[in-house]
């Protein structure tokens, strides 16, 4: 898969998402750039899993990436400051259940 | 201590230490940061597979040689290295087809290497089988965009296949010295490599639209010690720490 070069002499960004062993879900490790999805996903694994850190990489062009704007932190995050009910810790976690 | 083997050994172990040195000066030099890591992780794979096998060598000598006094204290008549791996790094192209090349063949080589009946010899090779995957995948899929990218970059990747492909037979020869070594090894029939790697690169090739020159292979030497131009130089600065500071520890 092929992206538009945005600028003559820089290649498209990507970033990168990898597994940690233990099974967890992936988590945004960084960004790189790379002429397309398989150099991308080569780059990635040099780059960021080089020590072992991950069993699974994703890449993603980052222009794929909807971001919010920081203007819409007030509407979209402070209603939920307030509500104490939202969160989960009025329950109790029986034991031996691991990575919640 | 068996001539033959500490012979075979030291072939395996050099063309790993002088393409790991070679692929190293792209450190800091890369064409871009991702590559420049990607090159010196190529490097440092190749260069800990030759630790590996020098060590085991020294082993095998039995002289109390071990994979520092290898690299660092025997001259150029004494490296059993390729001559293709000694060559000066060149562009980006020219380390990429090398890395094909050598990767491709040291794919089929280590394959083989896998059934010895000398465990460590085999364990070694499953090891580094597993890092050469990735240098193969690595330098195909650029040699793929190299030929079939840019009219410049068509011409680089053709210039560095034509530069190249005379020195590959020198993958290809066996002589005495190995067909002692493999028996010693309790290794089965050496197969056909170059069939298998002539198939593996020419399809790399077409899919970048690259051309295999006619041009006749050149003469070989490097078996024996007889090396380019190059390695001097190579070694010169490959060696000069140790050299200067005999038993230098930090």
């Amino acid at each position: 898969m092929a992206t538009e070069t945005t600028d003559r002499n820089e290649w498209p960004l990507w970033e990168v998402f990898t597994q940690p062993p233990n099974g967890k879900p992936h988590e945004h490790a960084g960004s790189l750039h790379a002429p397309d999805a398989e150099i991308a996903l080569q780059n990635a694994r040099d780059v960021y899993t080089r020590r072992g850190e991950a069993v699974s990489l994703w890449v993603v062009p980052s222009q794929a990436i909807i971001a919010s704007a920081p203007s819409d932190a007030g509407p979209f995050f402070d209603p939920g400051n307030d509500k104490a009910y939202r969160h989960p810790q009025f329950y109790k976690i029986p034991r031996g259940v691991r990575g919640v | 201590m068996s001539a033959p083997l500490f012979e075979f050994l030291l072939r395996l172990g050099d063309d790993r230490l002088i393409l790991g040195h070679r692929n190293a000066e792209w450190c800091g030099h890369g064409p871009i940061l991702e590559e420049d890591i990607a090159i010196t992780n190529i490097a440092l794979d190749l260069t800990g597979a030759a630790q590996l096998l020098l060590d085991l060598a020294g082993r095998v000598e039995g002289q109390g040689r071990d994979a520092d006094a290898l690299a660092y204290w025997r001259d150029e008549t004494q490296f059993r290295n390729l001559q293709m791996v000694e060559l000066p790094r060149g562009d980006f192209a020219f380390t990429m087809v090398r890395q094909l090349f050598f990767s491709a063949w040291t794919h089929f080589l280590f394959e083989w290497l896998k059934q010895a009946a000398h465990e460590e010899l085999a364990g070694i090779a499953a090891k580094a089988q597993k890092e050469n995957r990735y240098h193969l995948r690595h330098a195909g899929e650029w040699v793929v965009r190299l030929g079939d990218g840019t009219e410049e970059s068509h011409r680089r990747a053709q210039e560095a296949v034509d530069a190249l492909w005379p020195w590959t037979d020198e993958m290809f020869a066996t002589d005495a010295v190995d067909q002692a070594a493999q028996a010693e090894l309790g290794l089965p029939v050496r197969p056909d490599l170059k069939a298998e790697w002539r198939a593996v690169v020419a399809d790399v090739l077409e899919r970048a639209r690259l051309t295999i020159p006619e041009t006749p292979m050149r003469m070989t030497g490097g078996r024996k010690g007889r090396h380019t131009e190059s390695l001097g130089r190579l070694l010169a600065e490959m060696q000069i720490v140790p050299r200067s500071h005999p038993g230098a520890t930090w």
